[in-house]
């Protein structure tokens, strides 16, 4: 078993109304970025994992995003791992 | 007619929900949230608040507190159950009710009086209503935006099972009565066999004329009359 940083990201499901992005698009469009065509906002969540591989880290933190990190009504997840010691923010 | 009021960290309407029951006739108990019996309770109440600090999503960690294990089978039993407000929230992540409740549509947290319309009066929780009724009833949430896809809210529809629905004075679900951008004005609904009722707005602050309403009392009172129903059936 080797100890992993795993990172979770939980993004409100594509077409949802997202109220938190809608704000900030006008936030940005008021400062003048005209660039920007859409903001939507998640949450990032970072783990410690001990697995015994990348690989297994991802799917035991996949597990906990069904049962617990992501609303699966509301919400798509992203899981990617990294070895503890390129330890992500 | 002993009612378990569900208590976690963070539960804040448990005392208004103990003084409602007990104004419409009921024995309330308060049940900790570690606790993993009902004990014997006749129905159940998960009141507002924001049950562990609402931390992750309302309700997210509250459904896996180890009461709520006795809550869902009590639920699969055909036990009455009503979830306000936070209550609702936590319904909803246990699975007990259907969709979600996301954050307001203007970001803010929503804290006046709403009206809403009593859709149906046949359901355990509305037996003291008239269908078409409007009620005064105070709302208090940040998170009361209520979302199910597109099948879900269709079959909410088809099967009446919205029980109330935010109106204005005249009744009409306007989209200017909507305090949360809830689809379809969606104030409060119950589950497929009728057994569970969620909704936003709070009965339990509308229960004394100090209150500035009691059009809430009834929703408790009609909960200890299917009781005492059951029990003398």
């Amino acid at each position: 078993m080797s100890q992993f940083t795993v990172e979770v990201l939980v993004t409100p499901r594509p077409g949802l109304l997202d109220p938190q992005g809608k704000a900030i698009h006008h936030a940005l469009s008021s400062l003048g970025y005209d660039a920007v065509a859409d903001v939507r906002v998640g949450k990032a969540i970072y783990l410690e994992v001990a697995a015994a591989s990348p690989d297994d880290a991802v799917e035991r933190a996949e597990e906990m995003c069904r049962k617990l990190l992501a609303n699966p009504v509301t919400e798509d997840f992203h899981v990617t791992a990294a070895a503890a010691d390129r330890a992500l923010p | 007619m002993n009612v378990a009021i569900i208590t976690f960290p963070g539960s804040n309407c448990d005392q208004d929900c103990h003084r409602s029951v007990e104004l419409a006739g009921g024995s309330p108990r308060y049940v900790w949230h570690r606790e993993t019996s009902l004990g014997g309770a006749e129905a159940v109440i998960v009141p507002g608040g924001f049950a562990h600090g609402d931390y992750l999503r309302p309700g997210a960690i509250a459904r896996f507190s180890p009461i709520m294990d006795a809550v869902a089978d009590f639920a699969r039993a055909g036990g009455l159950i009503v979830g306000i407000c936070n209550g609702f929230q936590v319904l909803c992540e246990a699975g007990l009710l259907p969709g979600a409740l996301l954050r307001n549509e203007s970001l803010c947290f929503q804290s006046h009086h709403c009206r809403m319309r009593v859709e149906r009066s046949d359901t355990a929780f509305t037996a003291g209503y008239r269908e078409g009724q409007v009620l005064g009833i105070p709302l208090s949430h940040a998170d009361g935006n209520y979302f199910a896809d597109p099948d879900t809210l269709a079959a909410l529809e088809a099967e009446r099972r919205v029980v109330f629905r935010y109106c204005d004075a005249r009744g009409d679900a306007s989209p200017d009565a909507n305090p949360n951008g809830s689809l379809n004005n969606i104030a409060g609904i119950v589950n497929a066999r009728g057994n569970v009722l969620g909704m936003m707005p709070h009965p339990d602050r509308a229960i004394e004329a100090v209150l500035g309403s009691v059009d809430g009392l009834p929703l408790f009172e009609s909960l200890i009359g299917a009781l005492a129903r059951a029990e003398v059936a």
